[in-house]
């Protein structure tokens, strides 16, 4: 039996049924266990006051930096502010063909812009977003195709519109990824 | 030209150079690193890129003198300006210096999506006129188009011809004849190529949600409408929109949809502003579009307007000689799909297949042998394995679908869920039965 996993570590205080869920969405899609962890790191680190937000290229690089050798992925999952140099935020990063991302609920809660909180929303987005960033680290890049989960996405109504899941041209990309691994 | 866009990133700044460098392979791009303008234009002497992403402030030669150096070697070349520090001034020299753009760092996500969209859209065009200069024209990605019979060589042939221009097009053909394949060969071999082909299934919503689909909405233009929504039409920007079953939309929006035709602008459901769209249409019917204008419920002008060029799909059984190769490639696809070897099909299958009528067309043929491969003995396909006659029909299996969930649920429970053993008994591979239990949603009984 295969005894590789995918890691999700939390970062921000996420309740243990929220993970559990992730956890799910990310084994039918992928097709690995997943290992949920919980663990803590002194934010003030990667905490950027020219910006107000965290450096997303640092969080990255922690995160890969302390990848189990049993995990074949592993992502980050925080509750701050992301950004890297270039972009004014971002909702997630990983290594394309790597072992690790980082993926943030702050930007895709509903309060940010103004509007009722709604949990079952920000789970739906959060799993696209964890979604989106383990396709990176199986090697795909951005797909053109609407609703699939690699379609790039810059406003939280993109992600609204994509899928929870891969297009068959992707699925069939990731195919040689996953059985490679 | 290749289908892939190269960027150099010029730029001092080791971690602004990673970030764009990540962002833009994700996005499948070619992308190269330089540290400064004298590294750079070493670059540029072997090679040429066809967008260049500098920054102004660098040590020793600074942007804009970089800039007005590869414009002296290219003056195609599209240089885009970037800096942390705005200013109009530098703005201005740079842009008069005949540079793409000027931006200030950091960037909107959306910002730097749509102006290497943009760029990469003007090299489209510069691509495309040099392309049509040339004499020989085939076709790429047709390799779903399967047929040596003279209709489907016709129909190749009309692909090839429009998709040399933008011009909008009604396939017709009957239900399962490919409609949908051909509008994909059509804008996978035009210069529209690079941006994405966004369909619609016109049959399949109702008024208002067809509406919202194309159009987007405004947050708050309806109840439920809690963000913004782009519509297919924005989505299709620079690309094609494929609107299928296009004779079943109501009256209203064949009046919209005219409107969005003539001038390349809409708004959104609930906005105000005017959102502009380049985008090709392409349409698919099976009804006959000019009897449906004769009797009045469809538009004329619309008609005249979309039916620029018209492709006749012709259905499978006025194509007999096209089942064998047709065949093959189902074979091969769903074998390869199961992780199975390709087997071979009986001749008197073969020859029972080419009298069949065939009323669902080619998605009949290809659901025939995808139930075959399922349910055979896996060695070959044999007639008794093809549902032709009524003795053929097994009356306790509705479809396909419910046959091979059946099959592997009750593999999966034989095998306790153990799904390596499951996998080896089905005789496909990991990944492909956890895609089985996910499309059917098997869970154990706990």
């Amino acid at each position: 039996m295969n005894k590789q996993y995918i890691t999700i570590i939390s970062y921000g205080h996420f309740e243990r049924d929220f993970l559990t869920k992730i956890a799910e969405s990310v084994f039918h899609e992928y097709g690995y266990t997943v290992v949920i962890e919980e663990n803590h790191l002194d934010m003030t680190e990667y905490y950027d006051p020219s910006r107000r937000q965290y450096d997303g290229n640092k969080l990255l690089t922690e995160i890969n930096a302390h990848c189990q050798a049993e995990a074949i992925k592993t992502v980050g999952l925080f509750s701050v502010d992301l950004f890297i140099p270039i972009l004014t935020y971002i909702f997630g990063q990983a290594f394309l063909h790597g072992r690790s991302g980082i993926a943030s609920v702050y930007r895709l809660r509903n309060e940010l812009y103004g509007m009722q909180q709604n949990n079952e929303l920000l789970l739906a987005r959060f799993v696209k977003v964890v979604l989106h960033e383990l396709g990176h680290n199986f090697g795909l890049k951005h797909c053109h195709s609407p609703g699939c989960v690699m379609l790039s996405s810059t406003y939280v109504e993109d992600i609204d519109q994509k899928n929870a899941g891969l297009c068959p041209q992707c699925r069939i990309e990731i195919g040689d990824s996953i059985l490679s691994v | 030209m290749t289908d892939i866009f190269s960027i150099l990133i010029v730029d001092d700044e080791a971690s602004v150079r990673d970030s764009l460098y990540s962002w833009f392979i994700e996005d499948g791009y070619e992308v190269v690193c330089a540290e400064n303008a004298k590294i750079a234009l070493e670059i540029l002497e072997s090679r040429n890129f066809d967008i260049i992403l500098a920054d102004i402030k660098m040590p020793g030669m600074d942007g804009l003198e970089m800039h007005r150096r590869i414009k002296a070697l290219n003056k195609d070349a599209i240089v885009i300006i970037m800096t942390a520090f705005a200013s109009v001034d530098t703005a201005v020299r740079a842009l008069k210096d005949g540079a793409y753009d000027y931006v200030t760092k950091p960037f909107d996500p959306d910002d730097l999506s749509h102006l290497i969209r943009n760029a990469t859209k003007q090299l489209s065009l510069q691509a495309e006129n040099e392309s049509l200069k040339e004499k020989a024209v085939y076709l790429e990605n047709v390799e779903d188009l399967i047929g040596n019979s003279e209709a489907m060589q016709k129909v190749l042939k009309e692909v090839a011809n429009v998709a040399q221009s933008s011009s909008s097009v009604i396939i017709t053909g009957e239900s399962g004849t490919g409609k949908e394949l051909i509008a994909r060969a059509i804008h996978s071999n035009s210069s529209r190529k690079f941006f994405p082909i966004v369909s619609v299934h016109c049959g399949a919503l109702s008024e208002s949600l067809l509406e919202s689909e194309l159009f987007g909405h405004e947050k708050g233009a309806f109840t439920g409408a809690m963000f913004n929504r782009k519509g297919r039409f924005e989505m299709a920007d620079g690309g094609t929109i494929f609107l299928d079953e296009i004779a079943t939309i109501s009256t209203k929006m064949q009046i919209e949809l005219l409107r969005v035709l003539e001038s390349k602008s809409f708004m959104r459901v609930g906005g105000n502003k005017e959102i502009s769209s380049d985008f090709r249409v392409i349409c698919a019917t099976n009804r006959d579009l000019k009897k449906l204008v004769e009797n009045g419920t469809f538009r004329e002008d619309l008609y005249y307007r979309l039916n620029v060029v018209n492709i006749i799909v012709p259905p499978l059984r006025e194509r007999f000689e096209d089942i064998p190769p047709l065949v093959d490639h189902f074979i091969k696809k769903y074998c390869t799909a199961m992780s199975r070897d390709v087997i071979p099909i009986d001749p008197a299958a073969i020859k029972r297949l080419q009298e069949f009528e065939f009323p669902g067309n080619v998605r009949e043929l290809e659901n025939m042998i995808e139930r075959a491969i399922v349910i055979g003995n896996g060695k070959e396909i044999r007639l008794k394995d093809l549902p032709l006659g009524k003795d053929m029909i097994d009356n306790t299996v509705e479809s396909l679908d419910d046959l091979e969930k059946k099959h592997v649920l009750q593999i999966l429970i034989k095998y306790d869920w153990n799904i390596s053993r499951a996998a080896k008994a089905l005789k496909v591979d990991r990944v492909t039965l956890y895609n089985k239990i996910k499309k059917h949603d098997l869970k154990p009984k706990s």
